[in-house]
């Protein structure tokens, strides 16, 4: 819902640590299990191994077995346990390896975690943070580079949330394992190694952890993307630049609840809109943010809401995955086609 | 169906001794209420005061002595949509219970955190990870004094089929968890027989596959249930983990009020299959030991049948929810989108 850039906060400097994000995750973890004693990591190899990307790296040796464990290898297992164990007052944090994998949770996830809550009259909440390494852009094999957002925003009961750097990693993870209610934490696996500065204070100063934030601001189109895709958002809006087009880029972060309202603040001022998101379009999740950006922005508009994705086809091989997810170029042209629209 | 005989559950000494009187006639009071209210509700259904129930007509035993070990004051059972029976001996509030067969409420009304009784759900297997969870939660809190608190996970012959419960018997093999699988074997998953859905003849026989002891018992024999149960939670509580224990019993009833088991069992077939029933079993044994007689068996039916009335009235008298429920329980912290949605659902709906 905030309209505030980030990082142009002018306050008392913060101490700013350069952190990948799978860095930035790790320290979240840490003090999540610092601060919280509910709180559980398990997983498939979280544990010695320190997870596939290294992300629960350390964590067993400084919290123990008991807190960080690793469970068989079974991902249905692993979200039930997970049930049963906020049931009985915990607050578990599983990881699921990737993004592939989840489809062996799902039914547990869709007819369980999501609707405990729900079922039980608000008795029996769910606050269980679900890790999801998740996105193409790694050459994995077959299953290891998914887009479930929009699997996953549709069920009632579970929020979605999807961090685009390392300081919102860092955050997000934080607020979302404070919450009371089940969130699918979906980490672009593609950034985990891309570091940027973090501030690691709790003082988030008038950034909200709720809603959407403006990446980049900008006054011709907005272009709408989470994860993996906004960092391409703004590359793309830097060489729009260069020919004097100003592009926002709005960092969806939620991807349920969507906050349609920073949505339609943007919208309604640039009057042109591109999603960008990585999974198939038919029934993605740019069909939702085109479905509220016309319902927000219909008279303001100057064209169609712009949809650049993945294609209707399983997620390739590593060979062609360059041809599967949004482009620069392919970017560009979405911009190119909603500045030139005509109405007929 | 005689049940063979598989027990390979260790010996404890410190276990509570066989029932007194008192108790005795307190499981067959237990046992005609679940029977006369089992019986009442599917009546209720063909008179249209419920759209649907799922009886469990000749389960009696098996769970009213699975409940009977039950402390509700650090045990957890995690049922499916047939334990009835479990329920009514846990104490939990029978016409709360029954809302979910009038169509109330999905999980019902009553409070599962006071009950310590899982919410009513349909995914068969679907909680018997869940049960895998709490019991390791229950670990992780340590023992007190007492011993831990058990998860007792319901499931039939049908379920066992479930990949679900294949992970949590091996989650909870692994994390040594305080769970005792407890699986009514009653013949029949709807139409399909156990022979064609639990390959080998016996859940409790794939125990040995995970390390755990296990117990087959027959399930239409409420005091053989109990010592059966009674041991199977003693070993879970003592922090040696889990067990699964195999009721073998029989449905004699429809699998729900929709059912029409004459496509695929003959009536010939029931009185076979079925065996005695384990109401007049127990009564035979109470006659036999000398603890009840013909006017107790009278005055507890009774009692059972008025039950069975008073929750038929509070069933008749349950209203529906509020339709701003509907948006209520999907978050402990609802969203703006779901906010939105109800406050449209308001504006164009008559029942504000």
């Amino acid at each position: 819902m905030s309209e505030v850039l980030e990082g142009v906060r002018k306050t008392a400097p913060t101490p700013l640590v350069q952190l990948s994000m799978q860095q930035a995750i790790n320290r979240a973890l840490g003090e999540i299990l610092e601060r919280d004693d509910r709180a559980l990591i398990f997983g498939e190899d979280v544990g010695v191994l320190g997870g596939v990307f290294r992300v629960t790296d350390g964590l067993q040796q400084r919290f123990g077995a008991n807190r960080v464990f690793d469970t068989p290898l079974a991902e249905s297992g692993i979200l039930g346990t997970a049930i049963g164990l906020a049931m009985a007052g915990f607050h578990p944090i599983p990881e699921v390896q990737f993004d592939g994998f989840a489809y062996p949770a799902v039914n547990q996830i869709i007819t369980q975690l999501a609707r405990m809550n729900y079922r039980s009259r608000g008795r029996l909440p769910m606050p269980v943070t679900l890790r999801v390494p998740s996105f193409g852009g790694i050459r994995a094999p077959e299953h290891h580079g998914e887009s479930l957002e929009s699997l996953f925003a549709h069920v009632p009961g579970l929020k979605v949330v999807s961090p685009s750097n390392p300081q919102q990693a860092y955050r997000l993870l934080k607020h979302a394992a404070s919450m009371p209610d089940p969130v699918i934490f979906m980490e672009p696996k593609a950034r985990y190694w891309n570091k940027a500065a973090v501030d690691l204070t709790d003082d988030q100063g008038s950034v909200s952890l709720e809603g959407s934030v403006i990446a980049r601001p900008g006054n011709h189109a907005t272009l709408i993307a989470w994860g993996a895709m906004v960092s391409r958002c703004l590359q793309v809006a830097e060489l729009a630049a260069e020919d004097g087009i100003e592009l926002e880029v709005l960092d969806l972060r939620w991807l349920k609840p969507i906050d349609e309202a920073g949505l339609a603040a943007s919208v309604s001022r640039t009057r042109r809109a591109i999603v960008v998101h990585e999974g198939p379009r038919t029934n993605g999740l740019g069909a939702e943010v085109a479905a509220l950006v016309s319902q927000s922005c219909f008279d303001t508009l100057r064209a169609p809401v712009e949809r650049v994705t993945g294609f209707d086809v399983p997620y390739p091989s590593g060979d062609l995955e360059d041809e599967y997810i949004p482009n620069i170029d392919r970017i560009l042209f979405g911009v190119q086609r909603v500045l030139e629209y005509r109405r007929g | 169906m005689a049940p063979r005989t598989l027990d390979t559950l260790p010996p404890r000494t410190a276990d509570a001794g066989a029932p007194g009187p008192d108790q005795l006639r307190d499981l067959y009071r237990m046992l005609s209420n679940v029977r006369q209210l089992d019986t009442a509700a599917v009546a209720w259904q063909r008179q249209g005061l419920i759209p649907g129930y799922a009886p469990m007509l000749g389960q009696e035993a098996a769970q009213v002595g699975a409940g009977a070990v039950v402390d509700t004051t650090r045990d957890f059972v995690f049922p499916t949509y047939r334990e009835m029976g479990v329920a009514y001996t846990l104490g939990v509030n029978m016409v709360e219970y029954m809302s979910t067969h009038k169509a109330i409420w999905h999980g019902g009304l009553y409070d599962p955190a006071v009950t310590h009784f899982a919410p009513f759900q349909a995914v068969v297997g679907g909680s018997v990870l869940h049960a895998v969870g709490w019991a390791h939660g229950q670990t992780l809190n340590g023992a007190s004094t007492v011993g831990l608190g058990v998860a007792l996970a319901f499931l039939g012959d049908g379920a066992s089929s479930q990949g679900d419960v294949h992970e949590a018997m091996n989650f909870a093999a692994i994390l040594t968890a305080p769970v005792v699988f407890f699986v009514q074997n009653n013949g029949w998953a709807i139409s399909v027989p156990t022979e064609q859905q639990v390959a080998g003849g016996s859940v409790a026989a794939r125990a040995a596959g995970y390390g755990m002891p296990a117990v087959r018992v027959d399930g239409n024999d409420v005091l053989a249930v109990l010592d059966a149960t009674r041991r199977a939670a003693a070993h879970a509580r003592a922090g040696l983990g889990p067990v699964v224990v195999e009721a073998m019993t029989y449905r004699r009833g429809p699998h729900s009020t929709s059912d029409d088991p004459g496509r695929y069992r003959t009536l010939d077939d029931e009185k076979i299959d079925g065996g005695e029933d384990p109401l007049s079993r127990f009564r035979a044994v109470l006659l036999e030991r000398g603890v009840a007689d013909a006017a107790f068996f009278a005055e507890a039916d009774a009692q059972a049948q008025t039950r069975a009335d008073e929750i038929r009235d509070g069933v008749a008298a349950l209203t529906s929810r509020p339709g701003s429920e509907m948006f209520d329980f999907v978050f402990q912290e609802s969203t703006p989108t779901l906010g939105a949605q109800e406050r449209q659902w308001k504006e164009e709906s008559e029942h504000v």
